[in-house]
């Protein structure tokens, strides 16, 4: 009877329709225990929405829940909590404000007569910390402690609260390589105390290296369950996306010419009004990519802020070619030649209450053809949006649905159409594939090396240590607000970016 | 030295108003409801303590009519604050303008209720028992802080013992932690199974309660009776104190007690010969301006709880 396992979890025919949409579509899983099981699929596949039924978060239109054994109808988290179940939640559930004790006990407080009993609580915490290897210290408060440790806080949360099926989602998206191995580590240490685990994930690289059994989920259905130790990372890219894919770019050396933008000595601050760019300086040439790896927090936003025109900067220098941009209006900075694929599309990007075509012209609307005597001309837009929307394989039902209705994926097409087609001398992307699928990143990823073909300087900021490794030509580490090393994918691997992320190692500058 | 102990002692008079109503308003926007509503609950409170301690003293209660005045402001107040739980905890309205709509509908129906009461009239009767100050034995005697701190109406000890309260419940309770990570980060109270709306209801309610102990103050100490203008603006001022104390009841403590020393000036410089040539009505500013400078100073570097203003939504990441 070797096929006998222990099942922990059991989903039969689970069904999730939103309107028209089926998000689930009977879906069969199990889960054993002891095991890491990986849930493979793209975004928008039904992977998270899965999760959030067994949670207790949705309810199944169809299908049953069996916990160890006994059929549940899971309302609300609390049930899910109380037969072992715990969700480790792609944005951290946390205040920031507390300590890491304070948000363990939150809602389940320990007391001596009225008061509130930290201390017990920090000594049981202290001891489950000890058994798991979580290195947690009980009495920081979240907002000065790292992004790992903040997951670990996470972590300990479900554990203190008796979970032994821990469901994790999208745990490695602000990791470090280094915090992904602990992360890795601390993964095995819980099988092996008998816990079962679920990863959400499409990172592939970390499925072949944690989980026991894969199973792939495409547009709401269950594909296939694979063996891991059994298949290779291609075939598992095949069976999410459906088709034959590509996992790297295809591209040429870069031919650097002349220096497009200079960054010298920078300071800037964040909103809060404390230090985030301490002397900051590089120069992107045209023709190259320039990354910038780092951990988020970094100075990363700061940076991109400051050369695009929305954050003032309090020392320093900023040139394209030779045009000043220090402390010059979005707008300036815009006309002087910089596109800006931002950060954060909804805020920055889009206005998400807008039509297509109104949103591609949100930078050039009062210039001609598409102003003329002070009257836009729309019928102009139209068709030049139009046309963006064939280039850009934008999928949409016109050029006037409203900027919302989009997916993801076709709403950074709309941003790349319109800063591409400005025809920027610098190209600053910043996170530009976060959240978009397999097919829209390398959509994203062949348009920034196209421009830089072109002849353009690319600046990408991005936390995701792969992208930076398959896009860009020349690699600057960024940590604590400066530069603290240089280099070049083909000379660097992701454990010694890692390292230099989190400061502990320099290098590179001898050729600067 | 005289001088200064009356400016002492008028400092706490004015004060107690004024805490109980930033308490009220600091344990409601803890939780991460904007409480604009507090002149509405002043109000309420205010009116109410008027008319019942009027009904108690025709009754024949005497000395304990003004203490049923007091006791009852907070009951009847629930009305005006379950409409802003409901308006904007409930129903997740805009905060400010449920806020606002309460304070309109607090003052211009109790003032229709004081007409409608007593014959038309456009304050309630002037009441024979208010609250006499309460000398405490020997440290009254003291020089200057005796005058200046022991000769206090009794509901000023209430409300620094009340200050104290919602100090440990807020900083040494679970129920305090949980009011705590409402206002900062609901979502996470939320999957850590605190029911987040059903408790920011409650804290509004609770919030306008002590809130109209405030305006009972007002009513019970200062003035006699009630009116229209009886309150005139006291409870934003409460609300920059909250501001001002940077959400600590400590903090709003302190905050309040500074405005009611502003007030308390406003009195004592009109008695200085050397300031007779300043009109009055400067020193009537003094408490708006005062709070306006002090909100333009702090507001920058404040601490508001993270939420604050945000209806909570489940399914909103």
């Amino acid at each position: 009877m070797a096929e006998q396992h222990d099942i922990v979890l059991q989903l039969k025919g689970l069904t999730k329709r939103f309107g028209e949409f089926v998000a689930n579509d009977h879906i069969d899983l199990e889960l054993r225990k002891g095991e890491v099981l990986a849930l493979l699929g793209e975004n928008g596949a039904g992977k998270s929405t899965l999760m959030n039924m067994v949670f207790g978060l949705y309810q199944p239109e169809e299908g049953e829940i069996w916990v160890k054994g006994q059929q549940l109808t899971m309302d609300t988290p609390s049930v899910a909590i109380e037969h072992g179940i715990g969700m480790v939640h792609q944005h951290f559930k946390l205040v920031p404000p507390f300590t890491v004790t304070e948000n363990i006990i939150l809602g389940m407080e320990t007391k001596k007569g009225l008061r509130l009993d930290k201390k017990s609580a920090a000594a049981r915490i202290q001891e489950l910390s000890d058994m798991y290897k979580l290195n947690l210290k009980p009495h920081a408060r979240i907002d000065s402690i790292s992004v790992g440790m903040q997951q670990r806080v996470e972590i300990m949360k479900i554990l203190y609260r008796g979970a032994d099926i821990l469901i994790f989602d999208e745990p490695t998206a602000v990791l470090t390589p280094q915090e992904i191995s602990e992360l890795l580590g601390i993964f095995r240490k819980l099988t092996k105390e008998g816990k079962s685990i679920i990863v959400i994930t499409h990172k592939l690289k970390e499925i072949m290296e944690a989980a026991d059994r894969c199973t792939v989920i495409r547009r709401g259905k269950v594909i296939d369950t694979l063996i891991v130790k059994d298949t290779t990372p291609q075939q598992l890219a095949e069976r999410m996306v459906g088709h034959n894919v590509k996992l790297t770019v295809d591209k040429e050396d870069a031919k650097p010419a002349e220096t497009m933008l200079h960054v010298q000595d920078i300071w800037a601050k964040d909103d809060s009004g404390h230090d985030m760019l301490k002397g900051l300086s590089f120069e992107v040439k045209a023709g190259e990519i320039v990354g910038i790896a780092g951990v988020d927090g970094n100075g990363q936003t700061e940076l991109v802020e400051a050369i695009s025109g929305m954050r003032p900067t309090q020392k320093g220098k900023i040139q394209l070619g030779s045009d000043e941009l220090t402390n010059r209006n979005p707008r300036d900075v815009s006309e002087i030649g910089v596109g800006h694929i931002p950060q954060d599309r909804h805020k920055h990007g889009l206005v998400l209450d807008f039509t297509i075509e109104e949103n591609s012209v949100l930078k050039s609307y009062f210039k001609s053809p598409w102003t003329k005597n002070g009257i836009i001309q729309s019928d102009i837009i139209k068709e030049e949006t139009e046309r963006y929307v064939k280039d850009y394989d934008i999928r949409t039902p016109g050029t006037g649905v409203l900027a919302r209705s989009l997916s993801g994926g076709n709403q950074q097409k709309i941003i790349i159409a319109r800063e591409i087609e400005r025809k920027p001398r610098l190209l600053i992307a910043a996170q530009p594939t976060r959240g978009l699928d397999v097919g829209a990143i390398s959509f994203v990823h062949k348009q920034l090396i196209a421009e830089r073909d072109a002849g353009k300087g690319v600046l990408l900021v991005s936390f995701e240590l792969e992208e930076i490794m398959n896009v860009a030509d020349r690699i600057l580490v960024i940590f604590n607000g400066q530069i603290v090393g240089e280099t070049t994918p083909k000379q660097t691997n992701e454990q010694e970016l890692g390292l230099m992320m989190a400061g502990k190692l320099e290098r590179g500058f001898a050729h600067v | 030295m005289e001088m200064i102990a009356f400016l002492l002692n008028g400092t706490f008079v004015f004060a107690t108003a004024l805490i109980f109503a930033a308490l009220g308003g600091l344990i409601t926007e803890r939780t991460g409801v904007i409480n604009l509503g507090l002149e509405g609950f002043m109000v309420s409170g205010a009116f109410t303590a008027g008319v019942v301690s009027y009904y108690a003293e025709q009754a024949g209660l005497g000395a304990a009519s003004p203490w049923m005045g007091f006791l009852a402001a907070p009951i009847f107040t629930l009305l005006f604050a379950a409409l802003h739980a409901v308006a904007s905890v409930k129903f997740k309205a805009n905060q400010v303008i449920s806020g606002l709509v309460v304070n309109m509908l607090a003052s211009s129906s109790t003032f229709f209720l004081v007409k409608l009461l007593f014959d038309g009239a456009a304050e309630t009767p002037i009441l024979n028992h208010v609250f006499n100050k309460v000398y405490i034995p020997i440290l009254s005697d003291l020089p200057i802080v005796g005058e200046g701190l022991f000769r206090l109406y009794p509901v000023t000890y209430i409300a620094l013992i009340l200050a104290a309260i919602i100090y440990f419940i807020m900083f040494h309770t679970p129920l305090g932690l949980r009011m705590r990570a409402v206002g900062e980060h609901p979502g996470s109270a939320d999957t850590a199974g605190v029911r987040v709306n059903r408790l920011r209801f409650l804290a509004v309610l609770a919030g306008g309660m002590v809130a109209s102990l405030g305006g009972a103050t007002v009513t019970l100490t200062a003035n006699s009776s009630f009116a229209f203008h009886t309150i005139s603006g006291q409870g934003y001022i409460a609300l920059a104190a909250v501001i001002f104390g940077r959400w600590h009841p400590i903090g709003a403590l302190g905050a309040a007690i500074f405005f009611g020393f502003a007030q308390a000036l406003k009195d004592q410089m009109q008695i200085v010969e050397a300031a007779k040539f300043i009109p009055n009505e400067v020193f009537y500013l003094l408490p708006y301006v005062l709070t306006l400078v002090v909100l333009i100073f702090t507001s920058k570097r404040s601490s508001s709880p993270a939420a604050l203003g945000e209806p909570y939504e489940p399914g909103k990441r």
